[in-house]
Parts: C-alpha cells; structure tokens; sequence
C-alpha cells in the first residue's frame, strides 16, 4: 500500500491534455487519481504544497548513458538513476553501449532488475541494433523487446551499413520499436575531436565536418521512406539536419529527432583552452546551427529534449583534447538549462518545453507517462520555473563530474520528482 | 661584449612579467611581445659566434627538453641555446621512458616537477598540450610544437630571419606554401607576421587547406605560380609523407609537378624571392636543390637564428617571478 500523495495548489501544466491552470494533483496507487481544485485527501495522505511552483508529468529521457555493466567506475544504474530523479526526469532510456553490449535479452533483463532495485526514475533498456554493436549482424529484437528493451540503437557509433541499416528499420516494425541512429559517417569524421571550422584551425584539432552527420541523416530518412520503418535520429547538432528533417516531416517520412541541451546552449567556441568538457560527439556546432536548433524545437522539427547523459572519470577527461573521450553529463542540468535558455529568452512556453520533455518522448517510444490525465501513472514533477541556482558538480547526484556547466547560473530546478506514487527526491533534502 | 646585465638594461623593466609564464604560442602575444623577443635575441647571435660560446645568464637553472616526437633540429637548437646560457639540462625522450609505460602527460611532469626543475621544453603530437602543461605546473613552459596548433619558436626564428634579410617585416607579402591544414609552423608564422604588419599569403592544395582560414586576414594564392608573383618570400613547408598515405594528394611526383618551387617558375618574375624552409626538407618534392642550395635561400641562416631566438625566449621567461596560479583538482 503506498501513502497517497496530494499536490496543493501548484500551476498544473500536462501537455497531453493541453491544459495550465491551478489546481490539486492526487495520487493513489501509483496512479493518478484526480486533479482538480479543493481536493480532500484521504487520512495519512501526503500533501505537499505547490503554490508558485509547476505540477507536470515527470520529465522523460530518452537518451542516457548508464555506463553498467562494464564502467561502474563512471556511473551505475542506480546512480544514474538518482541523478535522473534530482534533474526531474521520472524515466530514462538507456543506451546500450555498455560493456558487454546490452544485445541480448540477459543483459537487458539485468539492467531493469538493477533499476528496480535503485527503485529511483524508471530505466528503459534500448538494445543493439547489432551484434556487440560492430554492425554487422542484428540482434535479436524479439527477446530484447520481450526482456524490456523499448527501442534499438548503436549509439556511440553509426550504423555505416546502409543494408543493415534497412533490414533494422524493416524488422523493428515487428515490434512496433523506433530504431535510433548516432549519425555520423566515419570516414569523414575520423581523427576528428571537435567542429571543423575557425576554432578548430585556430586550435589544430581535427574538424568534424557538419556533413558527416547531414549525409547519415539523409541516408536514414531514404530508408526510413523506403521502409515505413520509424526512424529516431539522436543528438542533431547542424542547421541543415534540422533543414533535411523538416522537408521529410512535409512529406509524412516517419522520422523523429532530439536535441540536446548542450547543442541550443553551447557552439564550438567552448572548446577554446582545450576544454575536453565541450568534448562531445557529435561536436558543438556554430552559432547558426545552435539557433536553428532552438527553432527547430520550437517547431517541432525536433521533437525531443534528450540530455545525451554521458559520464566520464576525472582522470578521463584531465588530459590532451585528441585523447580525451567525447561526452558530458546531463541529467542534473537538462531542465535548469531548457527553462534558462528556451523559456526565459522567451522562444517557447513552459508547457511547450514540457511538451519536449515529457509527453513526446512518451508517444515516440510509447512508454508510460507523459501525461497527468486520471488513470495515468503517477510520475510527477514539481519544479519552481523561478528558482535561481549555480551548478556545483561537486554536488551532483551523478558518479561523474564532467560538465562544461560548472558555475553557470541557471533558472528552473526540480522540486519533487515521484515515481509510481513514491517521493523519489526531494530537494529540501538535498 | 655581452652580459646579462647589458640585456636587462636594454630593455628596461621586468622582462619577465611582459611575456607571462609560458610561451605556448604567438596568438596570444601582442606585436610588442613579440618585437621583445626578437630584439633580445639581436645581441644572443653574437654569443655564437665567439670562441667560447657560454654566458652565464642561466647559470643554476634546470631545464627538461622533454620531446614526445622526434626532433633533431628543434631539440639541438633548444639544448644548444640552454648550454650557451649555462643552464643544466636533460633530455627526456617518449621511448624507453615512464611515457612508453603508459605515465599520463600530467603525471610525467609532476614528477619531474618534484624534482624541482625551472623550466619545460616541451614537443607533443597533441595540439594543446603544452597549454596543457602550463596550467598544471609551476614551471616555465616553452612550446617546441604541439600538434598541428603552434610553433612559436620556429615563427620567431622566421621573423628574425626576415628581419635581417629586409630590414623590417611590416609591409613585406611573406607566402606560406604547402601543407597548411596540418602545419603548427603556418598557424604560428600567420599569427607572428600579421601582428608585426606583414601580409600573408597560403598557398596550397585545396584539400591541405583548413576551413576558416580566411577569417585569419590571409590572402588564398590558390596556384604557386600566384604565390611567386604575389610574394616578398616564401616560406615553402615540408610535405609529410603521410599526407600522400592519408588521400589528400595523389602523389609526390604530381605535388612537385603542381606546387614545387622551382627555379624555371622563380625565373618567371623579375624579382629575387628570399626562400624559407623550416626544415627537414624533401628535395624535389616541395623544394628544387638549386633553390634550396640557391643565391636567395635563407634555409641555414635560419637555423642559426634560432639558437639566438631560443636563447632570448629561455632568458626572457627566466628572468623574474611568474605569475603561476594553480589551476588545482577536478572542479
């Protein structure tokens, strides 16, 4: 028997229902039980007050990196898990560049028994599109998606196949899962260790052209088309990806997209000082490419918020730029970042940007939540949109620390975040 | 007659505290810093060319020359400068040291901080790592090249060169001829002739050429033939075999036949071009012997140059207190 939970007088914003207003959330059983204006609880009920503060369906990531099994040194199912639940997301998809690879049903049933013990944000397995992710042969999606995997992704590294590339597209719709692609053509993009462009000549680092990522993007869009297959493209960084997604939306190609905070936040100018912290793959573009990101989100061009959660040890990134590896956390800062620089400069509304965080990851990978309607489940954000803090990565949740963020001032942070019913943190507690 | 004293006077005030902790590269160096270096390595020359080729400038000073790719030239050229200035030195080579055993690039100059060095001479394969470095010791830091970012000491000893050879370097048109997208000698050469006033050409193959490069104030010479119309000098790079291995160019055969210098495409303009070379240099490749060898080569002249610029960078950074900030643990 869990305790009910009742919400007072916060700013209900649920996207899926198109609705923003004041009024009481009440949870029993893990469910949502009603929301509406003067609601009694029953007796041991816990209420928690919520004027001046934001009531959404909890926040939901479809692109983090957990590191276990294999790099439990950099972050564990559990700890990502917390550090997801303090960052207001209530479930989170994890890649499965793992090691041992999450490509078969052992290893995906692993991860959600380590997650059901953490009992934080929920975790959703994403198997291999391929055999030990090399590309070669797929894996098995029948037993992945039956053990719990809700989609299929090489992520970390590309599917270079373009065959093997169709046959997941055609076979993933078996199972009605999406089939997520890390665009990037290797060949242009070897050696590279950040955006090939003035700053990377200024520093002599290797560029990453923008047409390393276009070209797979467009590639996957043909077979999208020629399959019916869904295609999810993660971590769109250029201008003309945005520009390629959006003719093919117009001509009904079923492509979705994400973008991370980092890429509408941050251009390659970054990694000025060889910061390997704005070391990420694919690299922080130009100040055209971050804008028309933000106006893709706006659009709905990109459909999705994911943090592209990537954590690494100290040591790691303590080293020369062309050797560190790519990647930085994002779970503990997604939202402070979303509202700072999506909400406050006045680009979108606060039930738009939850519209990118929470109700479309649900629909594109069909996962529970996203929604506060009755009878849905009761994972909750409340979150103060005003609320001033500093980023102290000294302070995160997360095992890791590598953030470009620190010391930024953000405006937005998560308050409460429940999960299935239960407070899974709190930030008085913190 | 030359001591350190003369050269302190020469120049005034606290030498030191005008060209900063570390010398990673000439970006960050405003023109006077430069001319700074420059006229101080002017009564450096000298030193060589005396029997007893020693002053004690640096007497008590420990440095490491600690050189992660092979160099000869470079490395010489420094441990020469360091001797002449009295310093006790060590040469640290990657192979057969800690680095071979898989010692971090931050660890292996800890530890030889701890043994309470002055200053780090440093060659690595990565751009950044001498900036690197810097900011996590308290020792001196000399850049002898870092990747494809910069090297400083080779553009001084560049412009020192020029120097002698036209009086000034403001106003001469100086064109950077080869491999410029992976060249540490071109990125410090733009940096150091465009902030003394010169202006600079790059010519090269289109595929050896890095995006942005225009918003450097450079001129594109796409055609060498353009380049030894347009040029005061030219400063022709060294062809890495690799590039030929790596698909940038077909083969050295079609380079030389497209982009040598030459002495049939020289004779096309009435003027004497002075020719520059950094070093080690690919006869017949981007660079005919009779050219190389030829009335109007400064090759060797710069070489000793750059004793002289080595010399006036090592005193320079020596001379006073740095300015070190520890930059300390993770965040």
């Amino acid at each position: 028997m869990i305790r009910p939970i009742l919400i007072q007088g916060g700013r209900v914003i649920d996207p899926s229902r198109g609705t923003d207003g004041v009024a009481d959330v009440y949870l029993i059983d893990g469910k949502v039980a009603a929301v509406g204006s003067n609601i009694v609880g029953e007796e041991g009920t816990l209420v928690i007050p919520a004027a001046g503060k934001v009531v959404a369906p909890g926040l939901i990531d479809l692109h983090v990196h957990l590191r276990e099994p294999g790099q439990e040194d950099q972050e564990t199912v559990a700890t990502g898990a917390m550090a997801a639940a303090a960052g207001g997301f209530t479930a989170v998809c994890a890649m499965p560049n793992t090691d041992p690879v999450v490509d078969n049903q052992g290893t995906v049933g692993f991860i959600v028994s380590q997650a059901q013990r953490a009992a934080k944000a929920r975790v959703y397995p994403i198997g291999a599109i391929s055999l030990g992710q090399r590309g070669e042969k797929l894996a098995e999606f029948g037993e992945l998606v039956g053990a719990g995997a809700v989609a299929v992704s090489d992520d970390g590294k590309p599917v270079m196949s373009s065959h093997l590339m169709r046959t997941a597209l055609e076979y993933a719709r078996t199972f009605g899962i999406p089939v997520a692609d890390h665009c990037e053509d290797l060949a242009l993009a070897e050696g590279g260790a950040m955006h090939e462009g003035i700053v990377a000549t200024r520093l002599g680092l290797k560029g990453i052209p923008a047409a390393a990522e276009e070209i797979m993007v467009a590639r996957d869009i043909i077979l999208a088309e020629l399959t019916g297959g869904h295609v999810h493209l993660c971590h769109m960084s250029t201008r003309g990806s945005v520009e390629l997604i959006r003719r093919a939306k117009e001509r009904g190609i079923r492509v979705t997209a994400e973008a991370t905070p980092h890429h509408f936040t941050l251009t390659h100018e970054a990694c000025e000082g060889y910061n390997t912290n704005a070391k990420m793959n694919p690299p922080l573009r130009e100040d055209a490419d971050r804008e028309a990101i933000r106006q893709a989100l706006r659009d709905g061009t990109l459909d999705v918020i994911a943090s592209d959660h990537a954590p690494h040890h100290y040591d790691a990134k303590e080293r020369e730029f062309d050797d560190a590896p790519n990647g930085i956390l994002g779970l503990e800062t997604a939202l402070g970042l979303a509202i700072s620089e999506l909400v406050e400069t006045g680009l979108m509304s606060l039930s738009d940007l939850l519209l990118r965080m929470s109700t479309q990851p649900a629909r594109i990978f069909n996962l529970p939540g996203g929604s506060l309607g009755v009878g849905a489940p009761a994972d909750v954000l409340v979150f103060d949109p005003k609320a001033r803090w500093t980023v102290d990565p000294s302070r995160f949740h997360s095992k890791s620390r590598n953030t470009p963020f620190g010391g930024r001032s953000l405006t937005g942070r998560a308050e409460v975040t429940i999960v299935r019913g239960r407070v899974v943190y709190q930030a008085w507690g913190d | 007659m030359l001591d350190t004293s003369c050269v302190r006077s020469l120049h005034g005030v606290n030498v030191t505290a005008s060209l900063g902790k570390d010398l990673v590269g000439l970006e960050h160096l405003s023109a006077d810093q430069i001319r700074l270096i420059l006229d101080t390595a002017e009564p450096f020359k000298e030193v060589s060319e005396r029997p007893i080729k020693k002053v004690p400038a640096l007497r008590g000073k420990t440095i490491v020359n600690l050189f992660f790719e092979a160099s000869t030239r470079t490395r010489i050229s420094f441990e020469f400068a360091e001797k002449r200035l009295s310093a006790d030195t060590v040469n640290v080579a990657a192979s057969g040291s800690s680095v071979s055993k898989g010692e971090t690039l931050v660890d292996t100059a800890r530890n030889l901080e701890a043994m309470r060095i002055d200053m780090v001479v440093i060659r690595h394969h990565a751009s950044g790592s001498a900036e690197f470095l810097g900011k996590r010791i308290r020792s001196n830091v000399i850049n002898a090249g870092d990747g494809k970012h910069e090297h400083p000491t080779q553009a001084l000893l560049d412009l020192l060169t020029l120097r002698d050879k036209f009086g000034k370097i403001e106003g001469l048109k100086v064109a950077i001829c080869g491999d410029i997208l992976h060249s540490r000698v071109a990125r410090s050469n733009i940096w150091g002739l465009t902030k003394l006033g010169a202006q600079v050409g790059v010519c090269g193959p289109a595929s050896l050429m890095p995006r942005g490069i225009d918003e450097l104030e450079v001129t594109r010479l796409p055609r060498i033939e353009d380049a030894i119309q347009w040029a005061d000098a030219l400063n022709i790079l060294r062809l890495q075999l690799e590039r030929m291995t790596a698909g940038f160019i077909p083969s050295l055969r079609e380079y030389n036949r497209v982009f040598g210098v030459t002495t049939e495409r020289l004779s096309k303009v009435s003027r004497n071009l002075v020719i520059m070379h950094p070093g080690p240099m690919n006869r017949g490749v981007e660079i005919d012997s009779d050219v190389a060898d030829g009335p109007h080569s400064v090759i060797l002249p710069q070489v000793t140059n750059g004793v002289a610029v080595r010399m006036a960078v090592l005193y320079l950074l020596a001379g006073g207190s740095p300015d070190w900030q520890h930059s300390g643990g993770a965040e």
